[in-house]
């Protein structure tokens, strides 16, 4: 993170992201082509082609490019009326006048961890007899005989691998575009370590 | 170690020639005020006691006394809110955070003179 300032002089904390050039690696189409969805695939960052298989160098050709580290599908509602070999950059959101994103990463993995840490929990008291036990979640739930439901609920919080999930953040302003170097600056923070692979959509609930 | 990317953001932002001085100076830091759609320019004289972060989010703290009453004012180096740093007099200290100027009263609270300014220091000073 950065940050910039605005022209009155006010400070805004900003994440910065490199979105794309996303070539469209694949177009699927209702009727057109077997999926029976409608989609786009963007491929994003070169990888060498030592490091592909021969099946996505392949693939990369189709779309007349080199094969890339990373391919994402992006469903959408009505047919694509982008064609093979498209280059996507900032300027969609330019195009679309987007004031607010939606920005979907995975978090940083945070390992192994209690319940105090993995969920706030409270814990136990640090005295009054407690024992060994201040740390612990406290009751996950009633004894129930065989045949009579389960004791401990599904999706009962415990503790577990925490972080390493995926995310969405909503609702971030739309800071600032640089179609020179395609970045985005995203107002505050965003899912994932530094260097991770984001998706950025235009805010579906703001304007 | 800063990522490339947010290197290039920084330099195509930051102040390009950020002020010149140490800690220990004295200095005017000319702010620009905005009232409705008139802008004037306020200076706030102290001692600058402090400097932290890198980049863009670096900052400094100036201190001074008005009414009797210690002030401190932080100001981002390059925030576009400083229409300059003026060097008023070049001070000599052994500490990086002059945070025991607080506690000082009177002729304790007085920085000693520093003898030698560099040449950036002086174009700031005129």
């Amino acid at each position: 993170m950065t940050r910039v300032y605005t022209k009155e002089g006010v400070a805004v904390p900003v994440t910065v992201i490199q979105a794309g050039p996303c070539p469209v690696m694949q177009v699927k189409k209702v009727g057109e082509t077997p999926d029976g969805y409608n989609a786009v695939q963007l491929g994003f960052e070169d990888n060498k082609p030592h490091r592909s298989s021969l099946a996505l160098i392949g693939h990369a050709a189709k779309a007349g490019t080199s094969p890339k580290r990373f391919l994402r599908e992006i469903r959408l509602e009505d047919a694509p009326t982008a064609a093979l070999g498209d280059v996507w950059t900032v300027e969609v959101f330019e195009q679309a006048g987007t004031r607010y994103v939606d920005v979907i990463g995975t978090t940083k993995g945070l390992g192994y961890a209690g319940v105090m840490r993995r969920y706030g929990f409270g814990g136990q008291p640090a005295s009054h007899g407690t024992e060994r036990k201040h740390r612990s979640p406290g009751g996950i739930g009633a004894n129930a005989p065989r045949g009579l439901g389960r004791a401990v609920k599904k999706g009962k919080r415990m503790s577990g691998h925490k972080g390493h999930d995926r995310r969405t953040v909503k609702n971030q302003q739309l800071v600032r575009v640089d179609k020179e170097n395609h970045l985005l600056m995203v107002r505050g923070v965003v899912p994932g370590p530094n260097g991770g692979l984001v998706i950025v959509r235009q805010a579906k609930t703001k304007a | 170690m800063m990522h490339p990317l947010i290197k290039a953001v920084e330099q195509a932002d930051r102040n390009e020639n950020p002020p010149e001085f140490r800690i220990g100076d004295t200095v005017s830091v000319h702010v620009r005020i905005i009232e409705g759609n008139k802008q004037r320019i306020q200076p706030y004289t102290g001692v600058v006691i402090g400097r932290r972060g890198k980049g863009m989010g670096e900052t400094f703290t100036v201190r001074r006394i008005v009414n009797n009453e210690g002030v401190e004012r932080i100001f981002p180096l390059h925030s576009p809110k400083i229409a300059k740093v003026e060097l008023v007099r070049a001070g000599h200290v052994r500490r990086a955070k002059l945070y025991y100027l607080r506690d000082r009263v009177g002729k304790a609270r007085r920085v000693k003179d520093r003898k030698r300014i560099t040449k950036g220091e002086a174009v700031a000073a005129e």
